[in-house]
């Protein structure tokens, strides 16, 4: 050996007085996972943050060979795609992660939703959450513009007009993300600089901001735990049972990237044409399809308003009263929560039917 | 407590504390204004920049009138503007922007159905007068002019 046993103690102990992390330490070593019949929903926020590791790491990756110019940017891909050696595994790991990563968020999403993890104290968790959310659909609209082919373009075209169709400020921001009144190099290069810059900085500040104060609570448990006495209530350690666990979870997610991505490569629609018309059959991502197909059947006046600004409206309050449900289901009154629990269950049918439907018609 | 100083002759006195604070926080704001306004101005898009990419056009020589067989449709570029001109079975012409009115996705002729047609969600409009007929648009869609003349298709801002 050429570290003793003091000279360990003594290192350990340089830094010691160098990072006062004893604290921190003693923290983690204590922190204990309850044990319960829903703990497995516990893994998904570890699941979610290992996709997003090897999104991190598969961007910078791709950013070495993508060029976010608009003659260049769809040949780029393809280079990518088809003669850089491993560019197609890359650009598949980017783009099967995103779309798993997004799956796992939604999961934790209803997991902590159904079993009102938002209730007090934890109402700035599940905000931070939210907003988290948000961000990573911030992060599939704006990558899914970047290869620049036909659908990206018009999803992008969609997603933009809708966003205008706010009241008073949606103008605006369509404009200032747009770069102009059409789609185009200045369109790319925005996205580029949100995507690959402005969000990710958004999310790591948000991201540790929402760690620190899960620990700081530790792990929420459903109803029924909390109501178990003390000594019967069972739990087991986060180091190392729990974080073995995690492990395992994550090979086995990792598992499941590289079939998908093996069995599966992410192609490349044909280059976009803005003077051509949207492709038959033209969809967005699945997690958009839900809102893709109840906006294909708002009819086109409701009452007197037009039947966009309506949708935007119905679904923006109704994303509003989701987002607060720490503010109005505090746990005190029994009907708010039954309420709440039906929100939650006919906003998850509402996502499923819809975007079955959607991708069957 | 702050000393009460005279201000406006008397009429109003505020103290030193509460003048400090409110003289920062009106210095932090307009310092914040100053910085974030080039910001702002830096991300405007640039209108003279919009004006040349857009070319403004006000008419354009599409082709031959042998080149569209009745019963036909074809999308073309209209200056910054897609565009859309159908040729009906009876050899009349009708040109529109083909820029949906619902989401703005670019529509197209589709020979089938006669109509025109939006892909992204389904709207359709009359082929004809491009009012709007089925799906979610709002709007007709906005007619172009055409002309024939020696035998070459003219379209023109309406």
């Amino acid at each position: 050996m050429f570290f003793g046993k003091r000279e360990k103690r003594k290192l350990l102990y340089w830094f010691e007085r160098r990072l006062h992390a004893s604290p921190l330490i003693e923290l983690a070593l204590h922190k204990k996972v309850p044990v319960h019949k829903h703990s497995v929903w516990y893994y998904f926020g570890g699941i979610s943050m290992l996709l997003l590791m090897v999104q991190f790491v598969t961007g910078i990756l791709l950013m070495v060979y993508y060029v976010p110019e608009l003659g260049s940017a769809h040949a780029s891909i393809l280079k990518i795609n088809s003669s850089i050696e491993f560019g197609w595994f890359i650009r598949s790991l980017h783009s099967w992660g995103a779309n798993l990563m997004i799956l796992a968020v939604f999961v934790h999403f209803f997991s902590t939703y159904f079993m009102k993890a938002y209730r007090k104290p934890r109402e700035l968790t599940w905000l931070s959450g939210v907003l988290l959310l948000v961000l990573c659909l911030g992060f599939g609209f704006t990558g899914y513009l970047l290869p620049w082919d036909e659908v990206s373009f018009f999803a992008t075209k969609i997603g933009l007009d809708i966003s205008s169709k706010t009241p008073f400020i949606g103008e605006l921001v369509a404009l200032m993300l747009r770069g102009g009144h059409n789609i185009g190099q200045a369109t790319l290069s925005r996205f580029f600089a949100i995507h690959v810059a402005v969000l990710p900085v958004m999310l790591m500040g948000l991201l540790s901001l929402h760690l620190a104060i899960v620990q700081a609570h530790g792990m929420s448990a459903p109803k029924e735990f909390n109501e178990t006495p003390e000594d019967k209530k069972e739990y087991e350690p986060f180091f190392p049972d729990f974080f073995l666990k995690d492990i395992l979870v994550w090979i086995l997610a990792g598992n499941l990237l590289f079939v998908l991505t093996m069995l599966c490569p992410w192609g490349i629609g044909p280059e976009a044409d803005p003077f051509a018309p949207a492709p038959i059959g033209i969809k967005p991502e699945w997690y958009f399809l839900a809102m893709f197909q109840f906006l294909k059947l708002i009819p086109p006046m409701v009452g007197p308003m037009e039947g966009e600004l309506f949708g935007v409206l119905l679904m923006g309050v109704y994303a509003l009263a989701l987002a607060l449900v720490p503010l109005w289901d505090t746990g005190e009154s029994e009907a708010r929560s039954k309420l709440a629990t039906a929100l939650g269950v006919v906003t998850l049918l509402f996502m499923v039917i819809f975007s079955a439907w959607g991708a069957m018609s | 407590m702050s000393e009460e100083i005279d201000i406006l002759d008397g009429e109003k006195k505020i103290g030193r504390a509460t003048f400090v604070k409110t003289a920062m926080g009106g210095f932090a704001i307009m310092w914040g204004g100053l910085t974030l306004y080039p910001v702002f101005r830096y991300l405007c898009p640039d209108a003279k920049d919009e004006e040349d990419a857009s070319s403004k056009i006000a008419s354009l020589d599409i082709g031959k009138v042998t080149d569209f067989s009745p019963g036909s449709g074809k999308n073309f570029k209209f200056g910054s503007t897609p565009a859309l001109i159908i040729r009906s079975q009876d050899g009349e012409f009708h040109a529109f922007k083909a820029v949906c009115t619902h989401l703005g996705c670019t529509v197209q002729y589709r020979k089938e159905k006669n109509s025109i047609w939006c892909a992204c969600h389904g709207g359709a409009y009359d082929p004809n007068t491009g009012k709007n007929v089925a799906g979610p648009p709002p709007k007709p869609l906005l007619a172009l002019k055409v002309e024939v003349v020696k035998e070459r298709v003219i379209v023109s801002n309406a």
